[in-house]
């Protein structure tokens, strides 16, 4: 390599990778609690399966004329593209309970580390959101949620990713979450997720013959906006239970910080052993040359 | 001086454009029962590929809410991005480490590697819910930093400009600008680096994609190292797709070359099969120290477990002591069994990783459609009619034939 290729090569691989790894430095999600996120707390042992919550969903959606089937007890119903949020029945230990599904609202979503263009929001209130028109449909967000929430419309030319939204646009205007404010038993209770939290553990400590002795949410893949307390274990409500305390985005930052690092020092060092290569080449050639 | 090189471009550019298209006929017979069973294949794929953008993906895919990535991501994508690694080590392996003997397979690969990248990209658009938001992250008006799959669509894209550009030297000769193709060779080592360094981290990006399925993934194929799992088997995956192509193209194409390519054909084949052994060791060796690291070992003999051994035990270990034999015996023939079994074992590993091992403690299942394969074996066919339209029109076997008057051409082109 002559000097001029050499500057030549040298800032082209200068040129390239300073604003990839600008880019790619990765944005740390700042810790929940220093935020007030807005939360939900469920009640299991108040919640009597009246389905009120997903009628109201429905209807907030604009999917008012859907007809949602009945639970079953001990058949799990899924959310769906048009059902944002379903009751299931449970037939456990204590007799047969009736569970709220539908997105956790993560502290530090999975689904939102997945989204490479910002469709899938954590808004500073709380809720998780999705932006239509930045979407580009990769399903990323789906296989990376842990609880298996959001969903595609599969039959549809221009999709959607379905999931709730903790009827973020409803807490804007200062009205609560349409389910919360439907239930008839006060099984679902909206406010600050500080608040819940203390809420829920003075439940428990109140009355602790009622409860199981854990709020499921507090901090499950790093804590949720949902909060769950029951009378019952969890897992024996169709909940996962094997899910791990950490924050699934932390899975990633080795590999998205290292990455720059690749980025800055793998260059030199191939040209470092190109110039190696080329020297020992010269030399064998040399030595070839002399016999 | 300047305004002497504009005109020369702009001379350039018309001759050029005068030559593209005369060379945009077809050489050689076109009612080739290959091309009848390649012009079949991809017209059906256009049908399909219509239907899928006018009544939505559920029309023509198996997809599913539980499974959101099936046959178009995890082999066109995945598989097919570890199949084009050859780029990446050849290229390592001539203009780094500067092994001379492997000079005459550089383009091919290169080529080969490019177009990949364009059809398995191209397959990704299909698969896309709305593809026309896909310049969103790429514009920056959304930049998911955070996001594994950004850094993939990032390194992913400029790869495929960093591979043309290693390519484009073959253009340049082609069309006769000598010029041009000096100042793209000036280029060619620059470009090369930055290559092999945007590989290394989309392959290994692409197994990070898996690293938040922590949950849904079977723990005997979840690892938090997958992402160096995927960068190093992509290097073998690579170099055994150069070894079984370039045994086809010896047949199919064997007018193109000159005798010297025959000639060191087999040495190839054979320092190629050496470096898969080699990297094949280090890839057992990690898989089997992930595996105790993970304390999956109780999984083993579930049905699934014993999957997971058939993978390493006839994918990885019986390849890869073919590979060792042969090497030391200098039985062609074998090494490339050898890389044939080792493809299907790619092919087997990335899929278990997708689609297999996913959501493996649910009860959904997901079998892709008839219209999935199909139009998987469009962009394949797709690929290989480009392929061969540039192979037998551009120097691509042979760099050191200069002019374009002497081209030979071959019985059944397109
Ligand atoms: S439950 Fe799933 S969809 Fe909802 S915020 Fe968490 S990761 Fe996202
Ligand atoms: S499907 Fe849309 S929201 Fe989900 S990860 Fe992809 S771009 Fe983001």
């Amino acid at each position: 390599m002559d000097r001029r290729s050499f500057v030549k090569t040298v800032s082209l691989i200068g040129l390239s990778t300073i604003p990839l790894t600008a880019k790619s430095k990765p944005g740390t999600s700042k810790p929940s609690d220093k935020k007030e996120f807005k939360a939900i707390l469920v009640d299991i042992t108040r919640c009597e399966g009246c389905q009120s919550c997903e009628y109201a969903c429905l209807e907030a959606n604009g999917n008012p004329d859907f007809e949602p089937d009945d639970f079953e007890v001990n058949v799990e119903r899924k959310t769906s593209v048009d059902q944002l949020t379903v009751i299931n029945a449970y037939d456990t230990s204590k007799g047969e309970f009736y569970v709220k599904k539908q997105c956790m609202h993560c502290n530090q979503p999975a689904c939102v580390a997945a989204c490479l263009t910002n469709a899938m929001e954590k808004t500073k209130e709380g809720p998780v959101i999705w932006h239509a028109d930045k979407c580009m449909g990769c399903r990323f967000c789906m296989v990376s949620c842990p609880f298996h929430i959001p969903k595609f419309e599969y039959e549809s030319n221009n999709p959607r990713i379905r999931k709730c939204t903790m009827c973020a646009d409803r807490l804007k205007e200062g009205e609560l979450p349409a389910c919360v404010e439907n239930c008839p038993n006060e099984a679902l209770v909206f406010g600050t997720r500080r608040e819940l939290l203390e809420e829920a553990k003075r439940r428990i400590y109140q009355n602790p013959d009622d409860y199981h002795h854990e709020i499921y949410g507090e901090d499950v893949v790093g804590g949720t906006s949902y909060l769950y307390i029951s009378p019952v274990p969890f897992e024996e409500l169709g909940f996962n239970t094997e899910l791990e305390t950490e924050a699934l985005p932390k899975t990633t930052t080795g590999f998205l910080h290292g990455v720059p690092v690749i980025e800055t020092l793998l260059p030199p060092f191939l040209l470092g052993i190109a110039a190696a290569a080329k020297w020992k080449s010269k030399k064998t050639e040399e030595v070839e040359d002399e016999e | 001086m300047k305004n002497n090189m504009k005109k020369d471009l702009k001379r350039d550019a018309k001759n050029f454009l005068k030559f593209f298209l005369s060379e945009l006929k077809p050489k050689g017979k076109l009612l080739t029962p290959f091309n009848f069973i390649a012009a079949t294949i991809i017209f059906l794929g256009a049908v399909i590929a219509f239907f899928r953008f006018k009544d939505g993906l559920g029309s023509v895919t198996n997809l599913s809410q539980e499974y959101p990535w099936g046959l178009w991501i995890g082999f066109d994508v995945i598989t097919g991005v570890a199949f084009a690694g050859g780029a990446y080590v050849i290229t390592f392996m001539v203009y780094i480490l500067r092994m001379k003997k492997y000079d005459s397979i550089v383009r091919i690969t290169v080529l080969n590697g490019l177009l990949s990248y364009m059809f398995y990209a191209g397959a990704l658009l299909l698969d896309l819910g709305k593809p026309w938001n896909v310049i969103n992250p790429i514009i920056g008006n959304s930049f998911g930093m955070n996001s594994v799959m950004f850094l993939v669509a990032w390194h992913f894209a400029l790869y495929m400009i960093a591979e043309f550009l290693e390519f484009s030297p073959a253009i340049a000769e082609w069309f006769g600008s000598k010029k041009l193709k000096k100042w793209l060779h000036g280029i060619t080592f620059a470009t090369v680096i930055i290559g092999i360094t945007l590989s290394t981290l989309h392959q290994a990006g692409l197994g990070a994609l898996f690293l938040m399925t922590k949950s849904k993934l079977h723990p005997l194929w979840y690892t938090e190292f997958i992402p160096i799992l995927f960068f190093v088997s992509s290097i073998f995956a690579g170099l055994s797709m150069v070894i079984v192509e370039g045994s086809i193209s010896k047949r199919v194409f064997s007018n193109l070359m000159s005798p010297e390519h025959h000639h060191t054909h087999n040495d190839i084949v054979f320092g190629l099969g050496k470096i898969c052994a080699i990297v094949m060791y280090v890839y057992f060796f990690l898989k089997i120290v992930v595996l105790f690291h993970s304390h999956s070992m109780h999984y083993l003999d579930t049905p699934l477990g014993l999957w997971y051994i058939s993978e390493m035990l006839f994918f990885t270990l019986l390849p890869l002591a073919m590979f060792t034999y042969s090497v030391r015996h200098r039985k062609g023939n074998m090494i490339r069994a050898a890389a044939i079994l080792t493809l299907i074992g790619i092919v087997i590993n990335r899929l278990n990783v997708t689609i297999i091992a996913f959501n493996w403690n649910l009860p959904e299942r997901y079998y892709p459609s008839w219209q999935e394969i199909e139009l998987t074996l469009a962009v394949i066919f797709l690929e290989i009619v480009v392929l061969r339209w540039i192979v037998v029109r551009m120097p691509v076997f042979n760099e050191k034939k200069e002019s374009r008057e002497d081209k030979i051409s071959i019985t059944s082109a397109s």
